[in-house]
């Protein structure tokens, strides 16, 4: 296995036409990833406060997401069971566990708290950020995150407080490694719209294996923010 | 996987003629080529970020020593192991002994161009294992026992009544009497029965967009979700990745994910980038107990050290085959191996030998569309003609035109003799056909009237009538 | 006094053989724009077949007729994108050679036709009469290599009684691109026959374009098909010396 090692790394020094790299020209290379440097960021995001909030919205849309503005947390399980109704669905849900999702009063459904089944529909989870500039929520996984949560239900449901919204990747990436200083969460997951594909003579569908819809619950918490 | 491209011209034939397959590509045209040109125009930067992606590239090419070694030590700091290997075979034994310790028998895979290079799923299946794709595409000329004729649409060729014929015979629990003929009823079944296989499977493996040195990830950019289930829910993670894959930071990451999409489908981000780092962690509900990242040479040192460098600049968005009219005339299968189009033309080549796969380089126009849409610049009609030297000077181009391009120099160079032999040439051609002005039928010119007709010169050649009215 | 600029024309082997009307025309419309225009007896081709079919040597070869014949001219001016681009790739055929530097400078002073009118010379419109729908073809040299695409039309829409007419698919291959057409004919047939086909709905019943080679291919299949499209190179209808036959078009007694 290191000969395989030794052989790449031989053959790309001969084909570079050098050696090694120098000890001081790897140190300065090492020292640019303690501050990565950005490259040209689209103008694009560069927004705030509503503004910003209603560029992620029309990105969002415009990748076929849902959006519904919700004023608090506590409207959450009523928007809930409004999808739920308007989608003729019961009121089974997957929920995360998040403790602020977990604290809201969910009385009247039928809530599992693990990993998806084969049977479940619709998962509630939160969200870690989100990037305005192709309305873009990015997903984390974690002890309150399952990754599948994102992927195997057919409706999922993300609770975003708008003060979570960024314009940039940049920008979720910078909140990213301020929460976790270490390495990046073994997932993070970007979601742009429900799943999709046009494999079949190039026809787009909507919900290929992941959701079939994705329904973004937008928390407006900007002032208390 | 065998290479056909030796065939190349009877394969284009054979293509020409399949309504079928013309219907396919007719559509091709109206989708990706359109959708890239209106993703572009709404993100005036567009073309300064493919200026970037091109410069981050480069300059990660010009260290990749040093970005692979950190990958590979960023990878194992979050608990997963790279393994290295120089070629396509080394590949293959690397993926085996992972899945046979990890006691796998079925094993699901993500869309992946480099596992098609490398043979895998042939490879795994010889040794006992059972391999389902699970990309709707992949999973479908699976099934049918083909190459992909297009990088990021793999089944664009076939029709929606051929997928429902595989379903059919494939998957024997159908009720013969349940409609599978509309595209939605066909992607309910490919998600019914590919969700059991998700839930059942030992190992998961994924190529990579990218890999970001900095923090040891993987990335991959999807629409399905279907390569996150695979590498969320099986035990174990393999992803195989060629080098170049590799980026320095998650900015460099970010820039070149905002050419990728829009370049290849013209969506503005694809529905899932994922970047994966390392096992699940301690408390962590799932994702895989062992990740393994594979690195891969196969043939890209040798690019990295000769005049085709900047193919490694490629990240696979498949808007030269897009854009490309001999691609949309004969489709992907006509090129003979894994990657077809103005990219293929360049690759195989250098991956297959070029005494197999001359004809690719050569059956260009070089009319530049596939450089003007590239998202990091690759110049690939000056690429593909790097290789027409290498073909000449390895004695494959035709002797007819070797002969041809002989007696042309030899009169080229001497404008005395060239005036002389052009006066006779013209005077013949009129005799022949100067009252019609054109020609129908020419001995030894069959390639140009097969298909028009030839123009007869009107009179003299200006050289002649020129410098006689100067005199 | 600004004295006149002196340029070489560079009559291209195709047109030379071909289309001597063509030349004549672009003599006549750089003379009309002020410059002293020499045609130098001494000139083939511009060594593009063999460039690109792999044959560098003789690429080379070809190549130092033209260096050796244009390089005392101020600009070297060719109705023909592909070949001017041709002379654009000369610094990299001539790399590491004693021509080195002479390829550079050449390649530096070389322009298409219309591109040299317009954005050298500063011509905006041209004296000529030609009331006909139009068509202009982007040849892939003029548009993707020469950056010619405003040009030509800018000198068309001053044509008097000239319809321009624009083609859908304006910016596609006609599948000419030199040895392709005979090397793959059935590729380059398929792109021949898509390309008709556009001209032919535009509406137009000329076809005009800067690059011989492409103009050969399009009026041969249109002559094929038993097209009533007539096809001349721009710089006849720009020099309003149309009196010739169009390419591939029977002789008018």
């Amino acid at each position: 296995m290191s000969a395989g090692r030794d052989i790449i790394l031989g053959r790309v020094r001969k084909a570079l036409g050098r050696g090694p790299l120098p000890p001081e020209k790897q140190l300065k290379l090492r020292s640019r990833l303690a501050h990565p440097k950005r490259n040209l960021v689209p103008q694009r995001g560069d927004l705030a406060g509503p503004e910003l909030v209603g560029l992620f919205v029309t990105m969002a849309r415009k990748a076929d997401a849902e959006v519904e503005r919700l004023s608090d947390w506590s409207q959450v399980p009523n928007a809930v069971r409004q999808y739920l109704d308007r989608n003729h669905l019961p009121l089974n849900i997957n929920l995360a566990p998040e403790p602020l999702l977990q604290a809201l009063d969910w009385d009247g459904f039928q809530v599992w708290r693990d990993l998806p089944r084969r049977e479940d529909k619709v998962a509630v989870t939160g969200c870690f950020a989100a990037a305005a500039e192709t309305g873009t929520l990015v997903v984390t996984s974690g002890p309150e995150h399952a990754t599948s949560l994102n992927l195997l239900p057919d409706h999922h449901l993300v609770v975003l407080p708008a003060s979570r919204i960024r314009g940039s990747y940049e920008d979720t990436w910078d909140m990213l490694r301020l929460a976790y200083p270490d390495a990046p969460p073994r997932t993070v997951l970007w979601i742009t719209g429900p799943s999709r594909t046009g494999d079949i003579e190039q026809t787009l569908q909507l919900g290929a294996h992941g959701p079939l819809r994705l329904q973004i619950l937008l928390i407006d918490d900007l002032d208390d923010a | 996987m065998r290479v056909t491209s030796p065939g190349f011209k009877a394969n284009a034939g054979r293509a020409l003629t399949d309504p079928q397959l013309q219907k396919a590509l007719k559509r091709l045209k109206g989708g990706f080529q359109v959708a890239r040109l209106k993703a572009a125009e709404q993100l005036p930067e567009f073309e300064a970020l493919r200026d970037q992606a091109r410069e981050i590239k480069d300059f990660t090419l010009a260290h990749l020593d040093f970005y692979l070694e950190l990958f590979e030590e960023r990878v194992g700091f979050a608990g997963g192991k790279v393994h290295w290997a120089a070629n396509a075979s080394a590949a293959r034994e690397i993926v085996l002994d992972i899945c046979r310790e990890a006691g796998a028998k079925k094993i699901l895979k993500g869309k992946s161009m480099v596992t098609e290079e490398i043979g895998l799923n042939d490879h795994l299946e010889a040794h006992g294992l059972q391999v389902i794709e699970t990309d709707l595409g992949e999973y479908i000329i699976q099934l049918r026992k083909e190459p992909p004729s297009h990088i990021i649409a793999p089944a664009i060729h076939v029709s929606k009544d051929q997928v429902s014929e595989d379903f059919r015979k494939h998957h024997t629990d159908l009720e013969p009497k349940r409609p599978l003929e509309e595209p939605r009823e066909l992607l309910d079944e490919a998600r019914q029965i590919l969700r059991e296989h998700f839930l059942t499977a030992d190992v998961g493996i994924t190529g990579a967009n990218f890999l970001v040195a900095a923090s040891g990830s993987s990335v991959i950019v999807t629409n399905e979700g279907n390569g996150d289930l695979t590498q969320t829910l099986a035990k174990t993670h393999i992803v195989v990745a060629s080098i170049e894959k590799v980026v320095p930071t998650m900015e460099d990451c970010a820039t070149l994910l905002r050419v990728l999409s829009r370049s290849a489908t013209g969506q503005e981000l694809s529905v899932y980038t994922t970047f994966s780092t390392g096992p699940r962690r301690a408390g962590d509900p799932d994702g895989p107990v062992d990740y393994h990242v594979v690195l891969l040479d196969n043939g890209r040192t040798q690019l990295l050290g000769n005049e085709f460098r900047e193919v490694l600049r490629c990240i696979r968005c498949g808007s030269c085959m897009n854009s490309c009219p001999v691609y949309g005339a004969v489709g992907g299968h006509a090129y003979g191996w894994v990657y077809p189009g103005p990219i293929g033309a360049v690759l195989t080549p250098a991956l297959v030998g070029v005494e197999k796969a001359w004809h690719l380089p050569s059956a260009s126009s070089f009319c530049g569309k596939c450089e003007e849409v590239c998202p990091v610049r690759i110049p690939l009609p000056k690429l593909m003609r790097h290789w027409r030297e290498r073909a000449f000077e390895a004695g494959k181009a035709p002797a007819t035109q070797r002969f041809g391009l002989k007696i042309w120099s030899l009169f080229a160079r001497r404008p005395g003799l060239y005036r002389l032999a052009t006066r006779l040439a013209s005077r013949l051609l009129r005799m022949l056909g100067r009252k019609r002005g054109s020609l129908s039928k020419l001995p030894l010119a069959g390639g140009w009237t097969s298909e028009r007709d030839l123009p007869v010169p009107p009179g003299p050649t200006f050289s002649d009538l020129y410098h006689r009215r100067k005199s | 006094m600004p004295t006149k600029p002196e340029v070489g024309l560079f009559v291209t082997c195709l047109i030379d053989f071909f289309r001597p009307s063509a030349a004549f025309a672009a003599v006549q419309l750089l003379q009309d724009a002020g410059c002293s225009v020499t045609v130098p007896k001494a000139q083939t081709c511009c060594g593009q077949p063999a460039f690109n079919s792999g044959d560098s040597g003789d690429a080379r070869a070809v190549a130092r007729t033209v260096l050796k014949t244009f390089a005392p001219f101020q600009y070297v001016v060719v109705p023909s994108a592909s070949c001017a681009g041709m002379i654009r790739h000369f610094p990299e055929l001539f790399k590491d050679t004693e021509h080195a530097e002479t390829a550079v400078s050449l390649a530096a002073r070389t322009h298409e036709l219309t591109g040299f009118l317009v954005d050298v010379l500063g011509v905006t419109s041209v004296r000529a009469d030609f009331p006909h729908a139009a068509a202009y073809h982007d040849s892939c040299s003029a548009l993707r290599e020469m950056g010619i695409r405003d040009q030509p039309r800018q000198l068309l829409r001053s044509v008097t009684g000239l319809q321009l007419c624009e083609l859908s698919d304006a910016e596609t291959c006609c599948g000419f691109g030199g040895t392709f057409c005979v090397k793959y004919p059935e590729i380059s047939g398929k792109m021949a026959a898509a390309k008709t086909r556009d001209i032919t709905e535009s509406g137009a019943n000329t076809l005009v374009g800067p690059d011989m080679g492409c103009l050969l291919n399009m009026a041969g299949r249109l002559s094929r098909e038993n097209s009533h499209i007539q096809v001349r190179h721009i710089a006849e209808v720009l020099a309003g010396q149309t009196a010739a036959p169009p390419i591939a078009g029977p002789e008018t007694e």
